[in-house]
């Protein structure tokens, strides 16, 4: 049903937990379409992602797909993190399942809410 | 590592005796059971065989047995064959939310050809109100078809009363068996029932193998044409080691079901038990009392049911989970929602079904294991309570 890669992230995912005080938080899902993603980023001078982590309630694609967003845009521009998309997602997993497909849309979505929460928080800042 | 099944409601291993039973058919008495030679002759000497054991199991008579190629082929038959067989008398028929897709769908497609389903709804413990369905009867209901006990909740629907609105007004009444048959009594008379499904594969017997049961007087057209097997009602050359080893299998389950069903109720509940003692916020889906004796069924609050069974499997642990992502679409179980299961706590619902193979050492195994998988799952999820006071209240 799953490949190799999304087992193995599933197994051992890389990046969970939290970051206190992150420069961004984004939540993306929700418990009752039975996925919800958590995804924490810390930015440096140049808008690097230089810390990443995340939290996941969710199937095995779900785990999976979190934990090698993480992987694939940690060190990365923001901008530059934002062009993945969700099939370049699924396919550095070795591709998902059709019904699964929907969950690296989660992904996708979680990274760019975290994106906007440091946006509007250095806005916050800049303002004061 | 330990491998622990637990999915038995699902299928089951073919039994040695079964297989035993069976295995002659496949090789030296291979004979078409139509033919009048010797080899036709012991073939059908052996499917007639196996037509008295089913019909003895259920309270029968044997020629009230059609033997098919399983539950949802009986299903099937028996909807449509009397649907069909009465459409000029009506064209109503009652059912409930929790049937198997194979009741569900055959209504659905009935109602695209005219017909009027209505769908009984059930309690929180997943069981009909009688009364319920007494206020669906219309005066052109033919058909009445309600499940014996429930594929994922165990939960054992109150058949004998229903019978009885049926039997008052001449409504055939149709009961899908295939969960309840070896785990607790099946017998048609004492039930007041017109069909039952029957199904080999989850009794220790081989997968498409099963039977019908048409109680003798009842209108019924078949679906199938061809010659003349199964008195005309299922044609097709019999499957004689699928149904010399469902013969077989039926036997030995209601021969045992005393004893096993009693055995398993001690596992059941030391499972059920066990888990509730060892985890927080843990839900038991189905009534405790009126529950099939060898399943369990919780919703594990904040974790996902697919990542609970990939977990499991790889302790060696094999059960299921009524969330969306096992299903192949994007909603959970039809049967926790009927039960008035928020959706996020049917994501998160474990079935454990036991069979004649699981001890209390599995059982306790699993106990050891599910704790600690759980946990790691919750830490990992965004709706657990990180910090005090803030996990998100899950209904």
């Amino acid at each position: 049903m799953y490949s190799d890669k999304v087992m193995d992230h599933f197994r051992n995912p890389r990046n969970v937990g939290e970051i206190t005080e992150p420069d961004g938080v984004g939540m993306a899902g929700n418990p009752v379409c039975g996925d919800m993603m958590e995804l924490f980023i810390n930015v440096d001078e140049e808008e690097r992602i230089e810390e990443i982590k995340f939290r996941t309630f969710g199937c095995g694609a779900a785990i999976a797909v979190s934990s090698i967003l993480t992987e694939m845009v940690v060190g990365l521009k923001i901008e530059e993190a934002l062009k993945i998309d969700n099939k370049q997602i699924a396919d550095e997993l070795g591709g998902l399942p059709p019904v699964k497909m929907h969950c690296s849309m989660l992904g996708r979505e979680a990274l760019e809410k975290a994106v906007e929460d440091y946006r509007k928080k250095k806005m916050a800042t800049a303002g004061v | 590592m330990r491998r622990v099944y637990l999915d038995h409601s699902a299928t089951t291993p073919v039994r040695p005796e079964v297989l035993e039973a069976m295995l002659p058919y496949l090789k030296e008495n291979f004979g078409n059971a139509s033919s009048i030679h010797s080899f036709g002759q012991d073939a059908r000497r052996a499917v007639e065989e196996a037509r008295e054991k089913t019909a003895q199991a259920i309270g029968a008579d044997p020629k009230e047995i059609v033997f098919t190629s399983g539950g949802t082929e009986s299903d099937n038959l028996a909807i449509r064959g009397v649907a069909l067989a009465k459409e000029k008398k009506g064209r109503h028929i009652i059912t409930s939310a929790v049937e198997h897709h194979a009741v569900l769908d055959t209504c659905e497609q009935l109602e695209k050809q005219g017909f009027t389903v209505t769908r009984v709804g059930v309690d929180a413990d997943g069981i009909v109100d009688p009364a319920e369905v007494e206020s669906a009867l219309r005066d052109d209901t033919i058909l009445i078809t309600i499940m014996h006990a429930n594929n994922e909740v165990g939960s054992i629907q109150p058949i004998a009363e229903i019978s009885r609105l049926a039997r008052e007004r001449e409504i055939t009444f149709h009961v899908d068996a295939v969960q309840s048959l070896g785990k607790i009594p099946v017998k048609v008379d004492e039930l007041g029932i017109d069909l039952v499904s029957l199904s080999g594969h989850k009794i220790y017997g081989p997968k498409g193998t099963g039977a019908l049961y048409i109680r003798k007087g009842t209108k019924f057209k078949p679906l199938f044409h061809g010659g003349g097997q199964e008195r005309k009602l299922r044609p097709g050359t019999e499957n004689v080691p699928g149904i010399v080893a469902f013969g077989r299998a039926v036997e030995l389950a209601v021969h045992e079901l005393p004893e096993e069903a009693r055995r398993l109720e001690v596992l059941r509940d030391r499972l059920m038990d066990g888990l509730l003692q060892r985890i927080s916020e843990l839900k038991v889906n189905g009534s405790r009392i009126k529950r099939l004796p060898h399943n369990v069924n919780v919703s594990v609050i904040y974790v996902e049911g697919e990542s609970l069974i990939l977990c499991l499997d790889m302790e060696g642990i094999a059960v299921s989970s009524g969330s969306a992502c096992t299903s192949g679409s994007l909603e959970p179980s039809h049967v926790l929602r009927a039960m008035g299961i928020a959706h996020e706590v049917a994501h998160g619902s474990l079935r454990m079904t036991l069979g004649r193979d699981n001890t209390t050492e599995d059982v306790d195994y699993v106990l050891e294991k599910v704790p600690a998988i759980v946990e790691r799952l919750r830490s990992m999820s965004p709706l657990y309570g990180h910090r005090e006071g803030e996990t998100v209240v899950v209904q």
